[in-house]
């Protein structure tokens, strides 16, 4: 089986600060090998600042990657030519954006962009036809009665509603992968389990797969079949979601499994990696990026970058200590 | 500033016994809109005592900003405070002239909005920031202002070299402890707090909280913290208040409220986050959307979305009861002491009160809130 979605060795570097003969080069995604299979949540997990984002924006084409491959459905994507081709990628790859607010014109009712994406991407419909799937793609996302929502202004949906239309407008282009760039965090507590819901039945309905980009742990855990965990541009841990929650091996993933605030546990006490911050990688030199916070860090660590090492099956992580490269024979 | 004020009344009489530092008695915030007010906050009583960390939650449109600005007297129109008394330190802050105000304000209470992004200036300094807000109510000189403002900063474990930067220099949970330092320029008797880490990731939003709790321990001031995310303020406040469609629906110690929830409301927004631990269980959420308060539904405002809802609650608008510390909706009532008349009993620390026919103290509902869920 071919994954649906695969990269290797991606990376995205951007000039920063300097003058017109030199520069300093930001790191913003290093050496990241993804695959996303047919009908999978894939969650990429990572505080602000890891890369999560600047991965969405590579998948999605606004930035060009700095070196490594995207492919999707086995074949490379910086190979697309021609409008066709790229319209078509585009359809097939659309993209849920953080902030339901900003991302739905306000002067248009809320039909405008679904209408719109259904005339650009599916040119085979007709009028009747394009009305039929706009009714069907919002009671899709759970907006009810699909009528009369459509007939309303983006200032008369609530924030979760919002957000669904952001869902539906995706899913007109018959998607076959949603890039969701945390489509919950702008939302009340209270509604994002029904996103997050919406989100489950888009794969097990519509067979759609879903990157889910989020720093939020506990709703990775929720929804998502795998979890790939973000540090300073680096994918420092990924398996499958309850392998990794479970047994977490990378320091990283325990620091952020342990910020989680749940009320059903303990207040754990913050170590002081807790209250540092993520590097700015620039000009990195080799070592882990996550040794100044981590609690277990020895020598090795400043000197070598460690690789992702299975620790079972499909589980691996990039740790000298928790996950120790195999001595070579 | 709209400072249209109900009748004032007899500040003898407002004066209480008690040493609550904020004292906020039926406090009624309308937003006047062409179609008629729209009152956002119905009869809100709280009480903080010095020290204390308050919490309130709720969704979005539930009120809770409005109350709180309502508490620091920052509404401006079109919403106006419609009824009741705002006690700090005994005095009462809704007829106060705003020169008597403006001598309270930063210098006892301070206020930490929301979004440190928009609350600071882009523009200027941190530290040309924090002599403004200083020199608004002291006359110090450079070397106070220096002195100060860098020691502030440092209680937020951010290095005083950054009096220097501008607000994009610093890092998210920089600018929003850099917030938080403001406030503590005169060390204040009490802080309300906006929804400070809702921009944060979660990592950062924890040693945030701690930080928080850490420093109120340190200097002793009061918090009124609110948020729409429950969980985060369970193990930093003493006492939470569930607000919904602008009524107070429960109000307990911290713990109580999580264990034993006492409203149908704050048990569906205690089951709405998914857990990390345990076993994965379907959730829900709450159905529907909070109600527009321009017509609120009638009998319990909660109903149309209550999982429990019985025929009663359509039409019959609970009060604020106080639940029995048996948590059973079958045993004797006590005293009878319903507590939506003001004083008393939002000062008992232990009690436990909530806005729902279930704990009617004479004719309960008949039917429990099934509480297993939390562990």
């Amino acid at each position: 089986m071919t994954a649906l979605l695969e990269t290797t060795g991606l990376s995205r570097h951007f000039k920063v600060g300097g003058n017109l003969f030199s520069h300093q080069l930001l790191h913003a995604v290093d050496d990241v090998n993804l695959t996303i299979n047919e009908r999978e949540i894939v969650a990429l997990v990572g505080e602000s600042g890891s890369g999560k984002s600047t991965m969405a924006r590579l998948l999605a084409q606004v930035h060009k990657p700095t070196s490594g491959e995207i492919r999707f459905e086995g074949k490379s994507i910086a190979h697309l030519r021609g409008r066709r081709d790229q319209l078509k990628y585009r359809s097939d790859v659309p993209m849920v954006f953080q902030d339901p607010f900003a991302s739905l014109n306000p002067v248009y009712k809320v039909s405008h962009g679904i209408m719109r994406g259904l005339k650009l991407h599916r040119p085979e419909l007709d009028a009747a036809g394009r009305k039929q799937e706009l009714l069907r793609v919002v009671a899709a996302v759970g907006l009810n009665p699909p009528e009369e929502i459509i007939e309303r202004y983006p200032y008369e949906l609530s924030g979760g509603q919002r957000q669904r239309i952001g869902f539906a407008q995706a899913l007109a282009y018959r998607p076959k992968l949603i890039l969701a760039d945390e489509p919950v965090s702008m939302l009340d507590v209270s509604i994002r389990i029904g996103l997050l819901n919406v989100m489950a039945k888009l794969r097990d309905v519509e067979g759609v797969s879903i990157l889910y980009i989020t720093h939020d742990i506990a709703s990775a855990r929720y929804v998502s079949d795998r979890v790939m965990v973000m540090y300073g541009g680096h994918v420092v841990e990924s398996g499958p979601t309850e392998n990794v929650l479970s047994d977490p091996k990378h320091p990283y993933t325990q620091l952020l499994l342990s910020a989680v605030p749940d009320p059903r546990a303990p207040l754990e006490i913050t170590t002081e990696a807790a209250k540092a911050e993520p590097p700015a990688v620039i000009d990195p030199k080799p070592g882990c990026r996550f040794r100044a916070r981590c609690p277990i860090a020895v020598d090795t660590c400043a000197t070598v970058t460690p690789l992702l090492q299975p620790v079972d099956p499909n589980h691996t992580a990039a740790c000298h200590v928790t996950a120790p490269a195999p001595v070579a024979a | 500033m709209s400072k249209s004020s109900p009748t004032r009344p007899e500040r003898s009489a407002l004066v209480s016994e008690g040493a609550a530092l904020l004292d906020v008695r039926d406090l009624r915030i309308v937003y006047d809109s062409p179609r008629g007010p729209v009152e956002a906050c119905s009869g809100v009583n709280l009480t903080v005592q010095p020290g204390e960390f308050v919490g309130i939650v709720g969704e979005s449109g539930c009120g809770k900003s409005t109350l709180l600005f309502g508490i620091a007297q920052l509404h401006s129109a079109p919403a106006r405070i419609a009824g009741g008394h705002v006690l700090f330190r005994g005095e009462d802050l809704v007829t106060m002239p705003t020169k008597e105000l403006n001598d309270l304000r930063w210098r006892k209470i301070a206020v930490v909005m929301q979004s440190a992004m928009n609350a600071l200036n882009p523009v200027r300094t941190i530290g040309d920031q924090f002599k403004d807000a200083i020199l608004a109510h002291e006359k110090w000189d450079a070397r106070q202002i220096r002195e100060r403002s860098a020691e502030v900063l440092d209680l937020v474990a951010i290095d005083p070299i950054h009096l220097a930067s501008y607000p994009h220099q610093l890092s998210g949970g920089m600018r929003q402890r850099a917030m938080i330092a403001m406030a503590l320029l005169f060390t204040p008797d009490l802080i309300v707090m906006d929804e400070p880490t809702s921009a944060l990731d979660v990592v950062a939003q924890r040693s945030l909280m701690v930080q928080i709790k850490e420093l109120q321990q340190q200097l002793g001031f009061a918090v009124v913290f609110v948020t729409h995310d429950m969980s985060l303020v369970s193990h930093f406040s003493d006492r939470l208040l569930v607000m919904y469609a602008g009524q107070v629906v429960e109000f307990g110690p911290t713990r109580t409220v999580f264990d034993t929830p006492s409203h149908p409301y704050s048990k569906s927004l205690l089951e709405a986050f998914p857990s990390i631990r345990g076993p994965k269980v379907p959730l829900t959420g709450i159905p529907g959307d909070p109600p527009n308060l321009a017509e609120p539904p009638a009998g319990c405002r909660f109903h149309p979305r209550c999982p429990l809802v019985q025929d009663r609650c359509r039409t019959e608008p609970p009060e604020l009861f106080t639940v029995d510390a048996e948590q059973s909706p079958a045993v004797e009532p006590t005293t009878g002491n319903t507590t939506g008349d003001t004083n008393g009993n939002t000062n008992g620390n232990g009690t436990v009160l909530s806005r729902c026919l279930i704990h009617h103290p004479d004719q309960p509902l008949g039917i429990g809130l099934a509480t297993e869920a939390h562990v």
